[in-house]
């Protein structure tokens, strides 16, 4: 992720400047294959028109992004009117991944935290055990919440069993089961770069505070976050841009009413019934708007990190 | 001057980890104003002692009073004391005015009041000019007295030093020995200072504990514990020494006559049960002996090598009976006193008082 890699001093002698540019040759083939081509085909193919059985011609036209933002009636002669329909779905999508990085953050750092100051041994277990749920895949995990979660499942069973609710509740295929689901794939992400800032941290700091008279507390809010920001920050963006763009969750988990920006742009790419274009289109938007995020949060990034360098 | 009260009373305090015990019941008290050494070997216990009257380890057993207040359970930002650490821990996202003042501003004071004194502090450790920089920004030195700065702000009971000039390099180290002692003259507040360095503790204290092995070996002032160790380790720790094994041949009140090994014998002071026949150290400092040309003396020994080391000779000799002594020739410009040469036999004089009969 842009924030997260600290740039280390490297050699910065004439000498070696050529070597380096050859050196880092395959990066950029890599880089350039994998990243820069699909992002500029998509670009390409927002601005064409489409084909019905999917697929595009290849006329010119700003027809994806109208549909995206106007309504001009079901032949297309009424007035432009502002289309809400996706622009609602995107913010559905920005409100979900918000409040599934506020959560993964809540518990991610305290988890994050009690396994750093875990003795050195034991920590490398712990890691273990959060990476664990990673060997299975996505969409088998997602599958396996849905049954989970479900009216009838094992969640709903034991909550019935233990007397605290009477009837079951109605999780699936609502909002708070996207948001779980959301919250369960994606808060390793928020644990591990935490964790990597707090085992960094200098634990005298705390000291030196709590011999200044501040209570623990005071010491977390004053002291310790703003010296681990890094990794809060690079746990955000891990968690909030897949989050934005998730379909699995809100698939199985939260059935049609509860649409993300993911599922939308999914849906345009299968089978016969798809609009590649608008498709394509969506995705540029959602990939300006994770830009002009991220390029917040990595300006934030920059100056956490050199605040916190001692 | 230091006063009569004390500032800390550390009863019979011992710290255990586990199975290890760090701390073996120590006692001791620190007076109001006075400049206090903890001085050791690393891993004798100093640290974890400061550090339990600081409140960052736990006290297995005993009391921690701070003028006649007990302060053991309570926690660190709960007491009084502040402490300056051995890596300053400056927080780093501050700047050093943000970081002097947090004390001032945790102890309630308004913004207003806290920057004032923060000011001053500053100036007191002559760093008013950097007070809106990062730690980063300053050297060592320097942020060694911004520690200093932030911890004397609150304007603390008692204030804890920990090895805070082992990471500066020698001349550094050494101004800041007498900017130290004159702070603690001007503030007139306590300090309980640890280091592992004898010089230091010897040029600042008013009173020394030398520890050792998790036990307080010795507490007294820095001439008193140089010029009167009471066993082997101190006399070894503090400064150098020769150590020599005797018996005692005779004594009474107040002298003792040893014999050595070799048949030479020595007077020295006599301390508690010194009875005749029993097997004791004795303790003689180099610089307390002379060398002069073989006279017939019984007290002479062969010259084994000299030593230069900038103010002095060091002249190993040996005696009969394969007794080595270390005896330390002051250089002066006139030269006075001769050196001789390795092979040479020469009569050593051994000052009267100088040899000190030790505990154990």
């Amino acid at each position: 992720m842009a924030g997260a890699a600290a740039v280390g001093g490297s050699v910065r002698s004439e000498t070696y400047a050529s070597a380096r540019n050859w050196l880092l040759l395959p990066s950029w083939a890599v880089l350039g294959i994998f990243v820069l081509a699909p992002v500029a085909m998509m670009l390409v193919y927002s601005f064409l028109t489409k084909e019905f059985r999917g697929g595009v011609i290849w006329e010119f036209t700003l027809a994806a992004y109208d549909q995206f933002f106007f309504d001009r009636g079901l032949f297309g002669d009424e007035p432009a009117k502002i289309e809400w329909t996706y622009i609602l779905i995107f913010w559905r999508s920005i409100w979900q991944a918000g409040l599934a990085t506020v959560l993964a953050l809540l518990i991610g750092f305290p988890t994050a935290y009690f396994i750093a100051t875990r003795p050195a041994h034991t920590r490398t277990v712990w890691v273990f055990l959060i990476t664990i749920p990673y060997w299975v895949n996505l969409l088998i995990r997602t599958v396996s919440m849905k049954f989970l979660l479900r009216d009838q499942g094992p969640l709903n069973d034991f909550l019935l069993w233990t007397g605290l609710i009477d009837d079951p509740i109605r999780i699936i295929n609502t909002n708070a089961a996207v948001q779980i689901g959301l919250f369960y794939s994606y808060l390793p992400f928020m644990v591990l770069p935490i964790y990597a800032s707090v085992e960094r941290y200098n634990f005298a700091l705390s000291e030196a505070a709590a011999d200044l008279y501040a209570d623990k507390w005071t010491t977390l809010r004053r002291i310790v976050i703003p010296s681990v920001r890094p990794g809060i920050v690079a746990g955000c963006i891990l968690v909030f841009v897949p989050s934005l763009g998730a379909f699995l969750a809100p698939d199985l988990l939260g059935g049609a009413k509860n649409f993300m920006i993911g599922s939308l742009i999914e849906e345009q790419f299968k089978g016969n019934a798809g609009n590649w274009p608008f498709g394509a289109a969506a995705s540029m938007i959602l990939l300006t708007l994770v830009l002009i995020i991220l390029v917040f949060l990595a300006r934030q990034q920059a100056r956490a990190e050199r605040e916190a360098t001692p | 001057m230091p006063g009569s009260r004390n500032a800390i009373d550390v009863c019979n305090a011992v710290k255990r980890y586990g199975s290890f015990t760090a701390l073996q019941s120590i006692t001791l008290s620190i007076r109001d104003n006075e400049f206090f050494t903890l001085l050791g070997p690393s891993g004798c216990g100093k640290t974890t002692l400061l550090r339990m009257i600081a409140g960052f380890e736990e006290v297995t057993e005993g009391e921690i009073f701070l003028f006649g207040d007990e302060i053991e359970n309570l926690p660190p930002h709960q007491r009084p004391v502040n402490t300056v650490f051995q890596n300053y821990a400056l927080f780093p996202h501050m700047t050093i005015e943000q970081n002097v003042m947090f004390g001032l501003e945790m102890r309630g004071s308004s913004k207003d009041a806290a920057r004032r004194k923060a000011g001053e502090m500053l100036e007191l450790v002559q760093l008013a000019q950097f007070s809106a920089r990062k730690p980063s920004q300053l050297s060592g030195g320097q942020q060694q007295r911004v520690a200093l700065a932030r911890a004397l702000a609150p304007e603390p009971k008692v204030l804890l030093l920990d090895e805070p000039l082992s990471a500066l390099d020698l001349k550094l180290r050494q101004a800041m020995r007498s900017e130290l002692k004159s702070i603690q003259r001007e503030t007139g507040i306590t300090f309980t200072f640890v280091t592992h360095d004898q010089e230091e503790a010897l040029t600042m204290s008013d009173r020394i504990a030398v520890m050792s092995a998790g036990r307080l070996q010795q507490l007294g002032e820095a001439r008193d514990i140089y010029e009167r160790p009471v066993n082997r380790f101190v006399a070894d720790f503090i400064g150098e020494t020769n150590l020599l094994d005797a018996r005692v041949e005779a004594a009474d009140a107040s002298v003792a006559t040893c014999r050595l090994a070799n048949g030479l014998t020595l007077d020295c002071d006599a301390i508690g049960n010194a009875r005749p026949g029993a097997d004791v150290h004795l303790s003689i400092r180099p610089e307390r002996m002379t060398l002069a040309a073989a006279n017939g003396d019984p007290w002479q020994g062969t010259v084994r090598e000299n030593i230069f080391v900038g103010t002095d000779v060091q002249t190993v000799v040996q005696l009969q009976g394969g007794i080595e002594l270390t005896v330390r020739t002051q250089n002066s410009a006139a030269g006075v006193a001769t050196i001789f040469d390795p092979g040479t036999d020469v009569a050593v004089d051994v000052e009267a008082g100088a040899a000190r009969m030790l505990e154990d």
